[in-house]
């Protein structure tokens, strides 16, 4: 097993965080979170009628899951509905936890990083534990941190695009310069091949949905994710070896047979 | 009066947020409100009055990434 991440004073096991739309059925929703091993899942609130069944349906089954969840504002694309969306969930989700998506472009869902920061500051102010989900910018990312956020939560690639990490570059900076916040990708994640590469840069956690929600069977995928992401945590702990430009063998080469030299 | 809640337009004789609710059938439900788009905590709407052309959203738990 991994060792736990700590963020907002909370040691957590497992390193990966999934999101809870889009599956075929509550029941392989359920299932997948169990096959994950995820303790921390993504929420959000909708409008729903007077007398609906959906949102307590789904309450439930998350309850019963035993599992913290991180209510999200995706969709909001000003501060202050994100921030009135943040206050509606700490109520209804009696947590003070919030993933904080201020999106400012449709085609990439890319997040308005000056929005992002204005209410991130509103926000923590008000006593909440900000998950800002971000890009690698460093200076966005001090931002965040300046204002009270205690993790960071770049982008992968863009949301549900399933593109992995587009900026492998930006990400390692991203961690090497700021070596003592947790960090975690969020977003962009399409296999399990892509979160073992975000853990072995030496990423806390990864965060996704898409991914497993659409696959063929989510609650094989979701497994599959959590052996990656174990696997890359496991590997970066054990200091990779550094590349090199030309071959060189790793069998030995004294005492080759037919070798011209050994008697030397 | 008319008001619109979730965005739909509708008429009520509620004089409070929590009678709206009442009225439309939320009462009992996991929800949260905002009025004119300013956040409502559930134990003020029953002193929220409710003034003709507001807009109040009612949201419960969803699925979310």
């Amino acid at each position: 097993m991994a060792k736990p991440f700590e963020v907002y004073g909370e040691e957590i096991a497992s390193r990966l965080l999934l999101g809870t739309a889009q599956y075929p059925s509550p029941a392989i929703l359920g299932d997948a979170v169990r096959a994950s091993g995820a303790q921390i899942v993504t929420v959000s609130l909708r409008r729903e009628s007077g007398g609906g069944r959906a949102g307590q349906d789904f309450w439930t089954l998350i309850q019963s899951l035993g599992v913290r969840v991180l209510p999200n504002t995706a969709g909001c694309h000003s501060v202050s509905e994100a921030v009135t969306t943040a206050q509606m969930a700490r109520e209804v989700f009696e947590t003070d936890w919030i993933k904080l998506e201020v999106i400012g472009e449709e085609d990439t869902l890319q997040p308005d990083v000056f929005g992002l920061v204005e209410a991130a500051g509103i926000l923590a102010r008000d006593g909440f534990k900000v998950f800002p989900y971000t890009t690698e910018d460093l200076v966005v990312a001090e931002r965040l941190l300046e204002v009270g956020c205690q993790v960071l939560m770049p982008w992968g690639a863009p949301i549900g695009s399933g593109r992995g990490l587009n900026n492998p570059y930006g990400l390692r900076a991203m961690r090497a310069h700021f070596p003592d916040a947790p960090l975690i990708v969020d977003a962009g994640i399409g296999l399990p091949s892509h979160a073992a590469a975000a853990m072995e840069m030496g990423y806390d956690a990864v965060l996704l949905n898409t991914a497993v929600a659409k696959a063929g069977d989510p609650v094989a995928m979701a497994r599959a994710f959590a052996l990656a992401i174990e696997a890359g945590a496991l590997a970066c702990r054990a200091d990779p070896m550094e590349p090199r430009d030309m071959a060189q063998p790793s069998t030995p080469v004294l005492g080759r047979a037919f070798a011209k030299d050994d008697y030397a | 009066m008319r008001i619109e809640v979730n965005g739909k337009p509708i008429d009520t004789s509620a004089a409070t947020l929590e009678a709206l609710l009442d009225e439309l059938g939320y009462r009992g439900q996991k929800a949260a409100t905002a009025l004119n788009r300013q956040f409502v905590r559930a134990a003020d709407r029953a002193t929220t009055a409710i003034a003709p052309g507001d807009a109040i959203e009612v949201v419960m738990p969803r699925q979310g990434g």
